[in-house]
């Protein structure tokens, strides 16, 4: 290996395609230097779909981060997403058995073990694995359990997986062009990783990433991830349904989209309208700015019922007090928090990276939130591969079976 | 003509086991009594009901009614519900006596004939002065079958609804779905005919093996109870070590229920899994998880049972009920104007066959509406063409996710904009 503190995050998402190269300096701190992007183009629903246009983008996009950094790209972390990738919590249990009963560091990999042994269908692979909290004899709460005494040992992890073939595909895609997959990472999870503050986790917070092709959702709660989901629904389909709705071609969509776009309908746009033109200036169609705003507004609110109604489901709502934090490119929709706000019935606000430096142009923007999420997870697994013994939970738990 | 009122076989009956008949009523009800395999109905009275003579001649059943009078000079009624209906309330009596001693009557009928369609809702208001539970298991006609006759049924769907506990009905144009281009037409029908008798023996087996967890007959009792619509119901088997996931998914796949569709719009289901000793609590509790998740809003009846003859495999019978006001509203549509114009306008009108049936049994609301529209030839035609345009003939283009696999969320699809699955309109 050449320099073992450049870390890489690659996403392949449905809109972009972003890379984004961090530095990890001596005190672990990450410095992100590089960021290169493309237009993507062969991904539908966060999954590839054309893989030679799909290689095209990730080429370009990793040339441009690795000019910018001037550094040569060979390990990435790569984000995976998609309607299959599910979350679930799973629990393990193991008796001690030792005479003295003190729990030993055997005990806990074996109910490690235990709990990640799980029925899952052939076809599908194990994403992460993330610990959650011990239990010993029935006791909650416990973070470190070797020396304790106690006759039952428990516990919870948090099970994120997926369909193996899909995950390979994109995984193939990058192997494909001379680079090395360090690890795959669920995008929403390394989106929460980018956002919340430690603190933030303890208290509970739903990050919420609108991309284009998926909304991934993560809840943090107690310091662990508690619940992870994907919507296959993003900024794409409100395209679409703008193109449906207000019979534009959907590159137009994307463009009125952009420019009159709004998650609630504005009080003043009653009636005003928008005039289409051609290259030459010449009018083509007249679009209702109100049947825009309501039909995006429509779409939008959907994604947060159907996250709200998930939430609910799992009985989460009570444990979200830091609130709701948005990422991604539908974070930057007008208005989004304020629409959020009324489905969930919590704060909402746009989340901001943090306990990262580095190039601002990067950190500032929604969408670069899960890329740089990518390098901070990077972060933590090769300083745990130091063999430094960092006591954040994220160091600890965050490892693959 | 025979009036016996019990097999031998119901009378050796367990005293828990409720007594059950089965009708064949009509050329269709007749013939798939044929089909159905009589032991495992073991302890059923088997009853085929018809017009016409030539088809109970080919009929092995113990009982057969053979309905006659001289008005229909040995011809069966030719195709005409209404003399169906006449003959059927002629000779009321005997069809009641019929029916005497069962506590659930099946009917099994092929709706859009005359006999089929004519006799079943007499039948089933006879088999209700006893007090027997009545589930009708019906065909609607194939569209090629023509209009007539699609009308006929519908309105005597109607009727059936109105007088008949629980209505299970099979629109033949869903087995389209199953079959293929080389599918023959003796295939479809045996498909179809197989269908019902797989509702039927869904249902009849729910109430005699011996459950892991019983499914009462009280429980069916209150789920067809005063839910006078339609119901839908599946039956899928699977077997291996995946079968729980892979009856799940055939289910959620099942034409029958539209995808998954009707699950989710039905306030009723009715689930019954079915395997050998082998089978596990996990897999119930697999099955009844994923099947939960699809019909949040529905009341949930499940039972579970052990039948040595399945082996390893596993089946799954749902029969899924909504209330009539329950229905979406584009097909609620559509609904509402076959719910209320066969029956008022088409069928009562036409009063002026040779032979006067008596009044059919109608709510106050109905008959208030066959008044109104009764004679007014010119607004029923009006009407049919008003009926046409409500038809949900627009296809919705997904656009750039015509290709990609569809986002499906509790049997909806996300991928048509949410402001035309809501009906909000633009303007």
């Amino acid at each position: 290996m050449f320099d073992e503190s450049i870390i890489v995050g690659l996403e392949i998402g449905t809109s972009k395609v972003c890379a984004v190269i961090g530095e990890q300096g001596a005190d672990g701190m990450v410095n992100i230097i590089g960021l290169g992007q493309a237009r993507s183009r062969g991904v539908r629903k966060g999954e590839v779909a054309d893989t030679t246009q799909a290689e095209e983008d990730v080429r370009n996009a990793i040339v441009e981060a690795e000019q910018m950094a001037d550094v040569e790209i060979r390990n990435v972390y790569l984000g995976v997403t998609g309607g299959h990738i599910r979350g679930f919590n799973n629990r393990g249990v193991h008796p001690v058995v030792s005479a003295d009963r003190e729990i030993s560091e055997d005990d806990v990999q074996d109910v490690i073990k235990n709990a990640k042994a799980i029925n899952l269908p052939t076809e599908n692979n194990v994403v992460h694995a993330i610990r959650q909290h011990f239990f010993v004899d029935g006791q909650d709460g416990v973070t470190n359990p070797v020396g304790m005494l106690g006759s039952r040992l428990e516990v919870d992890v948090h099970v994120v997986h997926g369909n193996t073939n899909r995950l390979q595909n994109a995984i193939r895609l990058v192997k494909g062009l001379q680079l090395e997959v360090d690890e795959i990472v669920f995008n929403g999870l390394a989106s929460s990783l980018a956002l919340l503050t430690s603190e933030q986790k303890e208290l509970g917070a739903l990050v919420i990433d609108i991309g284009g092709g998926t909304t991934d959702y993560v809840v943090c709660a107690g310091g662990v991830i508690r619940h992870t989901g994907v919507l296959a629904v993003g900024g794409d389909h409100v395209s679409n349904d703008l193109a449906y709705g207000l019979k534009v071609p959907l590159s137009r969509a994307e463009k009125l989209k952009l420019e009159h776009g709004s998650a609630l309908l504005d009080g003043k746009i009653n009636g005003q309208t928008v005039t289409i033109t051609n290259e030459l200036g010449l009018p083509l169609k007249t679009v209702n700015v109100e049947h825009l705003q309501r039909i995006m507004s429509l779409r939008l609110e959907e994604i947060f019922q159907l996250v709200a109604q998930d939430l609910e489901q799992a009985g989460l709502f009570d444990y979200l007090r830091a609130g709701v934090f948005l990422c991604g490119g539908g974070a930057r929709v007008p208005q989004i928090a304020r629409l959020a706000e009324q489905v969930l019935q919590m704060p909402v606000s746009i989340g901001q990276t943090n306990s990262v430096s580095g190039l601002k142009s990067a950190l500032d923007q929604p969408e670069f939130v899960t890329a740089i999420g990518l390098v901070k997870f990077g972060s933590f697994k090769t300083r745990k591969r130091e063999g430094k013994s960092w006591k954040d939970f994220l160091g600890k738990i965050l490892q693959r079976p | 003509m025979k009036t016996k009122t019990q097999t031998p076989a119901a009378m050796l009956e367990p005293a828990k086991l409720p007594a059950a008949k089965i009708f064949g009523v009509g050329g269709a009800g007749v013939s798939l009594l044929e089909a159905m395999n009589r032991e495992e109905f073991a302890g059923a009275g088997f009853v085929a009901v018809n017009t016409d003579a030539t088809s109970l001649a080919g009929s092995t059943v113990a009982l057969k009614i053979h309905l006659e009078t001289k008005l229909l000079r040995g011809l069966g009624t030719g195709g005409d519900p209404e003399r169906g209906r006449a003959i059927a309330e002629e000779q009321f009596a005997t069809l009641k006596t019929a029916c005497e001693g069962a506590d659930v009557i099946f009917m099994i009928a092929g709706l859009g004939g005359g006999a089929g369609s004519g006799i079943t809702p007499v039948l089933a208001r006879a088999a209700k002065e006893t007090g027997a539970l009545v589930l009708a298991f019906v065909t609607l006609p194939f569209v090629c079958e023509g209009n007539r006759r699609q009308q006929q049924a519908q309105q005597n769907l109607e009727q059936l609804k109105s007088v008949a506990d629980g209505v299970i009905c099979l629109p033949c144009q869903k087995t389209f779905k199953l079959i293929d281009e080389n599918t023959s037409v003796l295939d479809t029908f045996r498909i179809t005919g197989e269908l019902l008798v797989e509702g039927v023996r869904g249902v009849w087996r729910l109430l005699t093996r011996p459950g892991l967890i019983q499914i009462h007959f009280d429980d069916l009792c209150a789920l067809v109870r005063d839910r006078h619509s339609e119901s839908a119901f599946a039956f899928v088997e699977a077997s291996g070590p995946a079968r729980s996931r892979e009856v799940v998914d055939k289910l959620l796949n099942h034409p029958l229920l539209d995808e998954g569709r009707v699950l989710a719009e039905s306030d009723a289901v009715l689930v019954s899994l079915m395997g050998g000793k082998d089978l596990t609590m996990n897999e119930v509790d697999r099955v009844m998880e994923q099947i939960s998740r699809h019909c949040e809003r529905a009341r949930v009846i499940m039972g579970a049972a052990v039948d040595e003859t399945m082996k390893t495999r596993l089946s799954v019978t749902v029969v899924a009920a909504k209330q009539a006001g329950a229905a979406p509203v584009a097909e609620s549509m559509a609904a509402a104007a076959e719910a209320t114009e066969p029956a008022a306008s088409r069928g009562y009108a036409r009063s002026t066959s040779r032979c006067f049936p008596p009044a059919p049994s109608l709510s106050p609301e109905q008959r208030e509406q066959a008044m109104t529209r009764h004679g007014s030839g010119r607004a029923r035609k009006v009407n049919d063409r008003m009926r046409q345009a409500q038809l949900p003939l627009a296809i919705i283009s997904k656009g750039r996710f015509d290709k990609s696999e569809p986002t499906i969320h509790k049997g909806e699809d996300l991928d048509i904009p949410t402001y035309i699955r809501r009906g909000v309109a633009l303007n």
